[in-house]
């Protein structure tokens, strides 16, 4: 398949300009309900064809392995192959202006009522289902650990001194973050 | 309001050059930060507020715009999105023109792996520490233990279980 993004290397297409990666981003973070990532593909890919299928996997894979939410990674990584910096920025900002003005809206509402006894049973229910959410989010990831008992150790490790010693997570990331990769470079396949 | 815009600098700029792995894997620390060390809110206050932001479209970590505005209003959003979103956003620009160069590396799949135990731990760590501040009856650890299951074995919508999540605090049996 002909991407869009080497049509536009060859000249052969215009660009994104800042203002269309601006929307195009604003649109995706006002879309993603409950994770951006599925509607990441349909707008990028699908839709306004910005990025072929495989160059939003190659572009994927760069921004699931730096430190930062993947999506937030994928919009200023986007921006910038169209637009350079500016194209970066109108990106990003479109992307979080939307959710941060609800979410800021939803903060008012609820510092207005946060004594009320039953909105604390509304949002006492609500973080017990997320704290569900992320506990099967940590089962999800954990699913490929299974039979490496190194790993698995490394992340009990990991639990331990951040769940219950509650140890600062840098020196925590210093410590443990070199020996899994060290176990994994020495037990490879 | 200075030395608090600055403290909230310091603490969310850390926590974007370590968010391997999402959002989701800062939690831990930013509530030691924001609840243990500096007392901003209480732990049930950063659970809300976490629990507002996943219900909430947008991508997963809104929660630190929400934190901000807790702390310092306008300022503070400004202050914590700018340190949130800015270090990792520079290294993503800086690593884009090394990347064509690195992705075939024989040591990118080994980091990469190397990390995933270390998301794990982290993300079980969230968990846990939303669901202390939440669960304080049977009925709410019921909740987030049946979400989980439904999420993991299910293709249920993450709205669906927040809301039914909601609609059971609100009859009351919390």
């Amino acid at each position: 398949m002909q991407s869009r993004a080497s049509e536009i290397e060859a000249g052969a297409v215009e660009p994104p300009t800042a203002l269309q990666l601006f929307t195009g981003f604003l649109a995706l973070g006002l879309t993603g309900f409950g994770g951006v990532l599925p509607m990441s593909h349909r707008m990028l890919v699908e839709k306004r064809r910005w990025l072929s299928d495989a160059e939003f996997t190659d572009l994927l894979g760069l921004c699931q392995f730096l430190p930062g939410g993947n999506i937030i990674n994928l919009s200023v990584a986007v921006g910038l192959q169209f637009r350079g910096i500016r194209g970066a920025l109108a990106a990003i900002v479109g992307l979080i202006a939307g959710p941060s003005l609800i979410l800021i809206g939803l903060a008012i509402v609820y510092g207005h009522y946060e004594n009320n006894v039953t909105l604390q049973h509304v949002f006492a229910g609500l973080a017990a289902a997320a704290a569900g959410l992320l506990a099967a989010t940590a089962l999800k990831i954990a699913a490929p650990l299974l039979g490496k008992p190194i790993s698995i150790v490394i992340a009990l490790l990991c639990f331990g001194a951040i769940a219950l010693l509650r140890l600062p997570l840098l020196p925590t990331m210093l410590i443990l973050t070199p020996l899994s990769i060290l176990a994994i470079w020495k037990y490879r396949s | 309001m200075i030395a608090l815009l600055m403290a909230l600098a310091g603490i969310f700029s850390e926590l974007s050059l370590l968010a391997f792995g999402g959002g989701n894997t800062i939690l831990p620390e930013m509530q030691r930060q924001v609840v243990e060390i500096h007392q901003w809110m209480s732990a049930r206050d950063f659970s809300a507020m976490f629990a507002l932001a996943q219900a909430a479209p947008g991508p997963n970590m809104m929660v630190v715009t929400l934190v901000g505005w807790r702390v310092a209003g306008w300022a503070g959003v400004l202050v914590t999105s700018l340190a949130k979103f800015g270090p990792s956003s520079i290294l993503t620009g800086i690593a884009l023109h090394g990347w064509k160069r690195y992705k075939d590396a024989p040591w990118r799949p080994i980091v990469q792996a190397g990390l995933v135990p270390i998301t794990v731990g982290l993300v079980s760590a969230s968990a846990l520490l939303i669901a202390k501040a939440s669960d304080h009856s049977i009925a709410m650890a019921a909740i987030t233990v049946v979400c989980a299951w439904l999420s993991w074995k299910t293709r249920l919508h993450p709205l669906v279980l927040l809301a039914g999540g909601a609609a059971i605090g609100l009859i009351g049996l919390g």
